[in-house]
């Protein structure tokens, strides 16, 4: 009833997976490794999704997590561990930093937790680009290896793309899960009222906790896609730019939305490099698009969808009414 | 007089630097309708944070069935048997009445019959039963507050804190409300109400407590704080008489 039917839907699903399968075949190296961007960042931005969009928590330590992933993979893959055991790795890792983080942090809420997860961003980085006999400092782990997955080298970037993708589909299918389960359901009722979520019994701190410190695992997740897919990584890409352009994702898609991170990253990765026959100008033109947008829908682009959506069924509903108003005088 | 049920004592607590609770003590005797009253500021919230476990306290002791349950955890205090019904709106609008109804149970443990006391609780409550199948955003104002109490009843609570009933209620909602929680206390459920509408809810009432300034100024039969010029006095905005400095 969400003014799709059904099939319809599952259809226009289908249709934009076999796109997404298919379509990059005749795409060239850049064009792949755009994608393959797009892929990974929409699972960190998933993650953030999680904290901010449904258990209405804003962190700025979303782009930290994804360094963390990334260093605990590069670290593993260039000593000889297979990709998905690193990814493991990156997920316990970052799940748990995040549960350290989160214990003392969430004692605050809103902008100020947002403020504490900003000192984490810093300090991440700061170890990332100090502590060089682990991370190599400033120069940074270089020649990092794509893995074989069930003996398929994926060197080549359409294989590494279809790495990206299939990790993609497993957490979105782990997140639709998960946002459905109990779990989910609850995550939400803290954010829409904490007092009403504490008066059935629900213990509001450690749901909360347990949402940042799942929204960190996918961060790292996608941490340890993005060592691979770059093969080299330094510190400078998990700054606190990262963080602010994931939260710019999430809030752009729509935050609260399942589809909205992957809308958000879409933009995030993708407008940049259409704007840039613009030249000098596609930064300014591309903050000015997000700005615009975010006048135009705060919610997002999704909560434009949502609006139409709900203008529809209005409408349909005073037709349905004006029917039944006419049927009843004719009976009269 | 039995035992009581609840007993607050010397509660000192607030936000931050301000002191709400200062030195708050009564006791609740079970099988009772008492209602709390005051100023605004008085703390009457404040204490039903407090009794409820939202509010670290800096002194004091609550002590419920016997127990000490003072900073006691949300669930382990519906495990004891206190429900809370906070201020304001509180269903889950895009559930059912039904599905809103089971959320009541979700800290229960495994051994209760969520359907049958699903059934229990929709008894006392004619109108929802009659709409337990429709999504909860669509009842009333004064339904939804039924929701809310017939929600907090799936625990089979020995207590139950109900803060401002009334509010946004039409008279007739109000006095419907009102003879719920008579027929729940004549079941033998020990209700603790918070009330704007002090003179309708102390008329219900066994018990009436007066709450100003974090202080208990007054615990006495509903009927005698009802007929006690001062009252009057207070909520017009004035200081009890003994209080002038």
């Amino acid at each position: 009833m969400n003014g799709f039917a059904r099939p319809l839907k599952i259809a226009l699903g289908l249709i934009v997976v076999a796109g997404l399968i298919i379509v990059p075949m005749n795409f060239n190296r850049y064009g792949l490794f755009i994608l393959s961007q797009w892929a990974v960042m929409t699972i960190a931005a998933m993650g953030l999704n999680l904290t901010l969009g449904y258990a209405g928590q804003v962190s700025l330590a979303q782009g930290a997590f994804v360094g963390i992933g990334a260093y605990a993979g590069a670290i593993m893959t260039t000593h000889g561990w297979p990709l998905p055991v690193a990814v493991l790795v990156a997920i316990v890792l970052s799940f748990g930093v995040g549960w350290v983080l989160g214990y003392p942090a969430l004692r605050v809420q809103h902008h100020y937790l947002a403020f504490v997860t900003l000192a984490f961003s810093t300090l991440a980085f700061l170890v990332f680009r100090n502590e060089s006999w682990l991370t190599g400092g400033i120069y940074g782990i270089s020649n990092i290896p794509r893995p074989h997955i069930f003996g398929i080298a994926t060197n080549k970037p359409l294989p590494f793309y279809y790495v990206c993708l299939g990790s993609l589909a497993i957490v979105s299918l782990a997140v639709w899960w998960l946002i459905r389960s109990p779990w989910g359901r609850a995550f939400v009722a803290l954010r829409e009222n904490p007092l009403r979520a504490q008066s059935l019994g629900i213990d509001t701190r450690r749901y909360t906790l347990m949402a940042f410190a799942i929204g960190s695992a996918l961060g790292g997740v996608a941490g340890a896609l993005y060592a691979p897919l770059t093969q080299y990584i330094d510190p400078v890409p998990f700054n606190l730019s990262l963080s602010l352009d994931l939260l710019m994702m999430v809030i752009v898609g729509g935050a609260g939305f399942y589809f909205g991170p992957f809308l958000g990253a879409m933009i995030a990765v993708l407008l940049p490099e259409w704007l840039r026959f613009t030249e000098g100008y596609y930064l300014m033109l591309y903050a000015i698009a997000v700005m615009g947008l975010l006048i135009w829908s705060p919610t997002g682009i999704l909560g434009i969808l949502d609006r139409h959506m709900a203008a529809r069924r209005t409408k349909a509903a005073s037709a349905l009414r004006a029917v039944a108003k006419s049927r009843l005088e004719t009976a009269q | 007089m039995s035992d009581p049920i609840l007993s607050v004592h010397h509660l000192v607590g607030g936000y931050g630097k301000m002191t709400i609770l200062n030195g708050t003590t009564f006791s609740v005797p079970p099988a009772t309708i008492t209602t709390i009253i005051g100023p605004n500021g008085a703390g009457k919230s404040t204490v039903f944070k407090a009794i409820f476990g939202l509010l670290k306290l800096r002194d004091g002791k609550i002590s419920f069935a016997g127990r000490d349950v003072t900073n006691s955890s949300q669930r382990a205090l519906l495990n004891a048997g206190i429900c809370y019904v906070p201020q304001g709106r509180n269903i889950f609008p895009e559930l059912s009445v039904r599905s809103n109804i089971e959320l009541g149970g979700v800290s229960a443990g495994k051994g209760i019959d969520l359907p049958k006391r699903i059934e229990a609780a929709l008894d006392l409550f004619p109108a929802l039963r009659r709409k337990s199948a429709q999504q909860a955003s669509t009842l009333s104002g004064g339904e939804q507050k039924q929701l809310e109490i017939a929600r907090s009843l799936l625990l089979e609570p020995k207590l139950v804190l109900i803060d401002e009933p009334s509010i946004g209620l039409s008279p007739l909602m109000v006095q419907q409300t009102f003879d719920i929680l008579k027929s729940l206390r004549d079941r033998g459920v020990t209700i603790l109400l918070i009330e704007q509408n002090a003179r309708s809810a102390l008329e219900i009432s066994d018990i009436g407590i007066v709450l100003e300034l974090g202080q208990t100024r007054m615990v006495d039969k509903a009927e005698r704080i009802l007929n006690d010029p001062r009252i009057g006095q207070l909520f017009l905005g004035g200081a009890m008489e003994d209080n002038a400095a």
